[in-house]
């Protein structure tokens, strides 16, 4: 985590990427503040996941080309619970700042404040989920050369149910309804997530790393 | 029953088996398809409310479930695949994906114009079920995109079996989805326990069309599968041998 601290450049670009494409909607639609209102939530959830999609080349790539991943694939320890290690700390970085800075951006959007531990709560939750699903794709096309686009178009079909319920409980608080719904089965989702996907993880980066 | 397993996985026996099982399903398709289509034309009495329209059920309902079918077997194939290494598995799973894309684009489309006199609309986003079935279109695609992006078959073999059982989450939402939330499209009414709420009269040859619709789906399978080996082994020597000499 330290290691990846040092390229603060890679910290820093997602977060950016986060608040210019909320910043795009207001711009390109002119709606007023009473449409901006209801639109707010899901646009910070769209931008939170296309920021997270971002950040993935930089997963697990480098580690493949200098070598780390064999020293680690021939490593003897289980492979799973170090990938693990390394989602959970991508996820501190890439996700959390995310979370912090939604806040900003849904005030911005004329959002109550009431609302706003709701969006981070559901924000907290749902890039966890994010980042393991992203993990499994970046770990898939380690090996492709040319993976960006790649990445996207395999993780965002798996990604939209996470989309779809953290939106749906900032919709929900926006009307005043209780959002314990949508949160439980997010954290449901969160825990699964951490359950399997190490595995997945491991599997695809044993099939990159060996030949 | 291992030996016969393992004899059915080697490419030669699964390119023989496949060939000659073929026939057997591509001719009761087509009977079935035209004695299918004939019922549901003429002799099922028009819907109540929806009167002729409900027709292109018989075409709708088959296709859309029978979508997760084949992502079903294509995760199960790629599972037996990846764990036991057996490379027909692979295969199967390989030439079911452009099935799949085909039977879920079928079930979109017909469900659209099926829509539109229906609900007024070709297409509505609110509703569940019509965006997990295009979810399910979008794994079918990114499956086949990560297959094409690999030079190495084996590699992509692997790769994309763990991407179609990471996939196969989907599968159940896009199944429960009518009756979790509820939504323009209606909820199930054949197979669900206890009795169905469909009527008898037009409930079978909704069963003559699926069954018409999974024999379709083996021959083709089976064909697509045969040209599946055959890239595979184009230099093996069993081919040579296999293949009418020019």
């Amino acid at each position: 985590m330290q290691l990846a601290l040092r390229r603060w450049d890679q910290v820093l670009q997602p977060l950016l990427f986060f608040v210019m494409v909320s910043m795009l909607f207001p711009m390109a639609t002119s709606a007023t503040p009473a449409e901006l209102r209801l639109i707010g939530t899901g646009v910070v959830w769209v931008a939170a996941m296309l920021a997270s999609l971002l950040s993935l080349e930089s997963l697990f790539r480098p580690d493949v080309e200098d070598g780390t991943m064999e020293q680690w694939v021939l490593s003897g320890q289980p492979l799973a619970w170090l990938l693990m290690v390394k989602m959970v700390a991508h996820w501190v970085l890439t996700g959390v700042p995310l979370v912090v800075f939604s806040p900003l951006m849904a005030t911005g959007f004329g959002i109550p404040n009431e609302v706003l531990p709701v969006v981070m709560a559901s924000l907290a939750l749902g890039t966890g989920v994010l980042a393991a699903l992203g993990a499994i794709g970046a770990a898939l096309t380690v090996s492709v050369r040319r993976g960006q686009v790649l990445v996207a178009l395999l993780v965002l079909p798996l990604q939209v149910p996470v989309l779809v319920f953290g939106a749906y409980a900032a919709d929900l608080a926006m009307r005043g309804e209780p959002v314990s719904g949508p949160m439980y089965l997010l954290a449901s989702m969160l825990l699964a997530s951490l359950c399997l996907a190490p595995f997945a993880l491991a599997a695809a980066i044993r099939i990159g790393v060996e030949s | 029953m291992w030996l016969w397993f393992h004899k059915l996985s080697s490419p030669p026996t699964a390119y023989a088996i496949a060939g000659k099982l073929r026939p057997w399903f591509l001719w009761p398709a087509i009977a079935l398809f035209l004695w299918g289509a004939y019922a549901a034309l003429f002799v099922v009495p028009p819907d109540y409310q929806q009167k002729d329209s409900a027709r292109i059920m018989y075409v709708h309902v088959p296709a859309s479930a029978l979508s997760l079918g084949v992502y079903m077997s294509m995760a199960i194939a790629a599972a037996v695949g990846l764990i036991w290494r057996i490379k027909v598995a692979h295969a199967l799973a390989a030439s079911l994906a452009p099935i799949g894309v085909a039977l879920t684009v079928l079930a979109l489309f017909t469900g659209a114009v099926w829509g539109r006199p229906m609900w007024g609309t070709w297409w509505a986003w609110g509703d569940p079920r019509i965006v997990f079935t295009l979810l399910n279109l979008f794994l079918f695609l990114g499956y086949m995109m990560l297959r094409a992006s690999f030079d190495d078959t084996q590699r992509a073999d692997r790769m994309s079996a763990v991407l179609a059982i990471v996939g196969s989450v989907n599968v159940p939402i896009v199944k429960y989805s009518v009756d979790w939330w509820t939504s323009l499209h209606q909820s199930a009414s054949i197979l669900k326990i206890g009795t169905p709420s469909i009527d008898p009269s037009m409930r079978w040859p909704l069963l003559i069309m699926a069954i018409a619709y999974v024999c379709y789906i083996a021959a083709v399978a089976c064909d697509r599968l045969r040209a599946e080996i055959l890239r595979r082994e184009r230099n093996a020597s069993w081919l040579a041998a296999a293949l009418p000499t020019k």
